[in-house]
């Protein structure tokens, strides 16, 4: 009776509702320098905390000596492990990690000290004077040897393991091609550093302003180490610049704490870009083999995958990314036979976790050449043979899952290939040298540059899987102020960039018919949301602000059917009235509600999923896929092994385009991540030490390394998901990089297995 | 030390800077305008783009003992607050209207940066906007849709110096003084 389904059959509530692109709420904030984001954050008689952190990869700790540090003047506080109040162990899957080292650190970069002072170079001096007596270990840095290594936790090396057997073991297949691959360490490099601004309440407790992917998550953890109940340990969302799965796990949240519940003051705490590099966890390198066979006719017959992912010193999601890497390891094909093995190890590397993508990314790499390889092999062409092999609706994934709703791969592929061609590099005539590989560098007019095609499908799970109790949280109020309904969503999820603040407006606009829409602050004060990861918000966030809207909307038109001589029947809610089934208005809602208001809360899932098993990997572990290819089109200049990404194109399946900006926003910069790991983007580890942690030595694509993108976006809904929408945020990063790679072996004929792609790796 | 300069036409003045601020931090930390953003403070990402006496630089790398006396203008200083309320410039307008913005953490920076460059060249191809952009990192928008604000923004101010409809076509001169 009052099912979502009303207001779309009476159409859309409202202008600027679903499928519109309205200004977001913090626009005007942003392009203004207003918004604050948490390193904007100030107080009054605040303080600015410091970490100091190990310089050795792993090492036991023999004693700390603060005397230094805590009589330098303008020093407030300096702490260690023994004044965590609480649990010194936090982590998002096993609590594994200390707040701060105590007898062992186990990465570069671990967090060992905290100092307060008046100003953060007299911190960050105070902090260079602590002594702590390191007794240094040899770090394990190979994780393909990890496991034979002296055990770095107490239960030993593995984090988990992840096998999918499927059909016959041991399959013949007329045409079998094999590869090696590496995937190297990508950062997230948002541009917004760790920051925030934890508040005592003079009382025991503390207010916490933070950058984060996750409230209620960090919330618990920032309890545990604390000793405190979630009531003294409130969050509230500082502005986000940026996450791509680096800020999921704590990066200043209990140091913060700490510190201003031991000074009675607020504290400041932001890291430099050095700091960000160790501050936070890392995309999993990766190391891949594979064997894939077809029969002549182009028909895969098997696939066998071994995954060995680094999770660095301690745990973060490598066991969620591990499920990831191995479930969506072998791409959007139809496989009758799979053997795939992964696992993830600990190391002594800088530790690793969710990145845009998460295990996926780096299983394209491989199972992509594999396609290429084996099309070389069949003399097919590469498209021809993805077609072939295409998942389709009704397919069986290797984990035995069906799909159970669109799953337009061969099409994706199919446009992308049929795109207009960008026209051929120039071969006589004046050059513009912003056009060639090396760019005003000016090593080539053209000489010894390559044209090359390449084409990538990817699929890339959406939300939370294996049977995590995957939910979201919405209120939503529905009141007259100033003779205009008005209508105030509030959920504790992150908004970090992609729009998610846009949407929530526009749901409720539709569902609601009301034109103005608050987003209130995300905070601790409203259940859970989720994280902000994993393509999920605007699905599971989104689908909790629908349900709760027409929870409010049922109670208006309950309110509204109680009244006397109406014209017509109730059915729902447009433009600020309440609406009979041909969308005739009946009464206003100014006039109906008067001084009351409608205010609902409620949770919701999204369906269930189930844990695999631990033998076979069979089980429906996923909720939804999303799928996209790209086309990579690239010159490259084969002497010296320079790259120019000419055109990026990309088709993508969204379901629903909620917000058809903010989906091309999310195909572009998740293209460009990709493409920046193919290309560039590699944290240097060297026995257990990052050796380029900056913005001068890691390098990100800036605006002359990214081509143009044609994108096209289709829209089979998924009956399954709110609106029919499909998350939009990972898929274009999961296609885009092997598409590039792709590209570039056309041109240069070499076979690369690495990634990011070397000069050396192009000369060959 | 003492630093006394001018931000956005307004005179300012700090006490107590320590000789290793920089002028990112007097900003951001001293004189309450944190538009300017620090996503790297080592030159690297444009985030912190200001004019310093009309010409574009990296606050990060600014001692703020060199602004004393000088002319600044940060993000902050691009709207026009003689209107009520404070008009956003074209720039900002069309960053907003073509999609630009997602976290928004490299937009002060790009829209100086931005600001800057259709001051010298009003109607820039792409391969020049690409060129005068590159010091400006976006880690969110894979630049597309920067390129459309800057074209839209170049497209309206052009219609308005010719079309003449009383704004300032070229906004803030750099180092204006209102
Ligand atoms: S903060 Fe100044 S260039 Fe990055
Ligand atoms: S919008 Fe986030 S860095 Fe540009």
């Amino acid at each position: 009776m009052t099912g979502p389904a009303i207001t779309e059959q009476v159409g859309t509530g409202t202008a600027r509702g679903v499928g519109s692109s309205p200004a977001r709420p913090d626009g005007v904030l942003k392009v203004t320098g207003q918004f604050a984001y948490g390193s904007d954050l100030w107080m009054d008689g605040m303080l600015w905390g410091v970490t100091l952190r190990s310089p050795h990869p792993h090492a036991v700790i023999g004693s700390i000596d603060i005397s230094a540090a805590l009589a330098t003047p303008g020093v407030h506080a300096v702490l260690t492990h023994a004044d965590v109040p609480g649990r010194n162990l936090v982590g998002l899957e096993h609590a594994d990690q200390p707040v701060l080292a105590e007898s062992v650190v186990r990465y570069q970069g671990e967090p060992v000290a905290l100092v307060a002072a008046d100003h953060p170079e007299i911190a960050r001096r105070a902090a260079g004077r602590i002594v702590v007596d390191y007794q240094v270990l040899s770090p394990v840095s190979d994780p393909r040897t990890a496991l034979d290594a002296a055990p770095l936790h107490p239960g030993g090396n593995l984090v988990r393991r992840v096998k999918i057997r499927k059909g016959d073991p041991a399959p013949v297949a007329d045409v079998v091609v094999r590869g090696e691959y590496r995937v190297g360490m990508q950062d997230q490099a948002f541009l917004g550093p760790e920051s925030g601004l934890a508040i005592p309440d003079g009382e025991g407790g503390v207010d916490l302003h933070v950058a984060t992917q996750w409230l209620h998550v960090d919330q618990q953890q920032v309890c545990t180490a604390l000793g405190l109940t979630p009531d003294r340990v409130r969050l509230t969302l500082a502005g986000v610049g940026g996450a791509f799965g680096g800020r999921e796990d704590l990066s200043m949240h209990v140091h913060g704490c700490l510190l201003a519940l031991h000074t009675g003051k607020p504290i400041k705490m932001v890291y430099s870009r050095e700091e960000s590099f160790f501050g936070h966890v890392h995309r999993h390198p990766a190391w891949l083999q594979y064997e894939y066979g077809a029969d002549s006719s182009g028909a895969l017959v098997y696939a066998r995958g071994e995954i060995c992912l680094d999770g660095g010193a301690y745990a973060s999601s490598t066991g969620a990314v591990v499920a990831n890497a191995a479930t969506m390891g072998l791409g959007p094909y139809d496989i009758p036979n799979v053997h795939v093995d992964c696992y993830g190890v600990y190391t002594t590397n800088p530790p690793c976790g969710a990145m845009r993508g998460f295990g996926a990314v780096q299983a394209a790499f491989a199972y992509e050449a594999m396609m290429d390889k084996l099309a070389d092999a069949l003399q097919m062409d590469p498209v021809a043979l993805r077609i072939r092999n295409a998942m389709s609706e009704g397919s069986r994934v290797p984990t035995g899952q069906l799909v159970d709703s669109a799953a337009p791969v061969a099409e994706l592929i199919g446009r992308v290939r049929d795109l207009p061609q960008p026209p051929a590099p120039p071969t006589a005539g004046p050059v513009d040298l912003r056009q060639l590989p090396g760019g005003v560098g000016n090593t080539t007019h053209g000489e010894g540059v390559r044209r090359g095609v390449g084409y990538a499908v990817a699929y890339k799970n959406v939300a939370f899987s294996e049977g995590f109790d995957d939910h979201s949280t919405a209120r939503v109020r529905l009141e007259v102020a100033g003779g205009t309904p008005i209508v105030t969503v509030h959920t504790a999820a992150a908004e970090v960039g992609q729009g998610l603040v846009t949407v929530q407006q526009q749901i409720c606009r539709t569902e609601l018919g009301v034109d103005t829409v608050l987003v209130h602050p995300a905070d601790t004060t409203v259940g859970s949301a989720g994280s902000t990861s994993a393509s999920r918000q605007t699905y599971v966030t989104g689908g909790a602000v629908q349900h709760v809207c027409a929870l409010v909307r049922a109670r208006v038109l309950e309110l509204t059917a109680a009244l006397p001589d109406l014209p017509g029947t109730p059915v729902g809610l447009r433009d600020g009235a309440v609406v009979d089934a041909d969308g005739a208005a009946l009464i206003d809602l100014a006039e109906l509600l008067g001084d009351q208001a409608v205010e609902r809360t409620d949770e919701w899932r999204h369906r269930r999923t189930y844990p695999i098993d631990p033998e076979t990997g069979q089980g429906d572990a996923h909720v939804q896929y999303s799928f996209s290819a790209h086309r990579a089109v690239v010159d490259v200049d084969v002497e010296l092994g320079l790259v120019k990404v000419i055109e990026l194109a990309c088709a993508q399946d969204v379901g629903r385009a909620m917000n058809p900006d903010a989906v091309l926003g999310q195909i572009q910069g998740g293209s460009t991540q990709g493409m920046g790991l193919a290309l560039m983007e590699e944290i240097q580890v060297v026995d257990g030490k990052i050796v380029n942690p900056s913005f001068t030595d890691y390098l990100i694509p800036t605006i002359l390394d990214t081509p143009p993108m044609p994108i096209q976006v289709l829209e089979n809904p998924d009956p399954h998901a709110p609106f029919g929408l499909r998350g939009v945020g990972e898929a274009p990063t999961v296609s885009s990089g092997p598409a590039v790679l792709a590209a570039i072996r056309a041109a240069c004929g070499h076979d690369l297995t690495r990634v990011p792609v070397r000069p050396q790796d192009i000369i060959g | 030390m003492r630093v006394e300069l001018t931000v956005n036409g307004e005179p300012l003045l700090a006490d107590d800077v320590w000789e290793g601020e920089s002028l990112l931090y007097l900003l951001r930390e001293r004189l309450g305008l944190p538009g300017s953003k620090n996503a790297c403070e080592q030159g690297e990402c444009g985030s912190c783009t200001v004019y310093l006496d009309g010409v574009t630089v990296c606050a990060c790398l600014v001692a703020a003992g060199q602004a004393a006396g000088r002319q600044v203008v940060t993000v902050e200083g691009l709207t026009d607050r003689m209107t009520e309320p404070a008009a956003l410039h074209p720039i900002q307008q069309a960053f907003l209207d073509a999609g630009a913005v997602q976290c928004g953490f490299c937009t002060p920076g790009l829209l100086v940066a931005t600001h800057d460059l259709l001051a010298r060249l009003p109607a820039p191809t792409d391969e020049q906007v690409r060129e005068s952009l590159a010091g400006n990192l976006c880690r969110c928008t894979g630049y597309e849709k920067i390129l459309d604000a800057v074209r839209l923004a170049a497209g309206r101010l052009a219609a308005d110096a010719s079309g003449g409809h009383g704004r300032n076509a070229a906004g803030p001169k750099p180092g204006d003084q209102r």
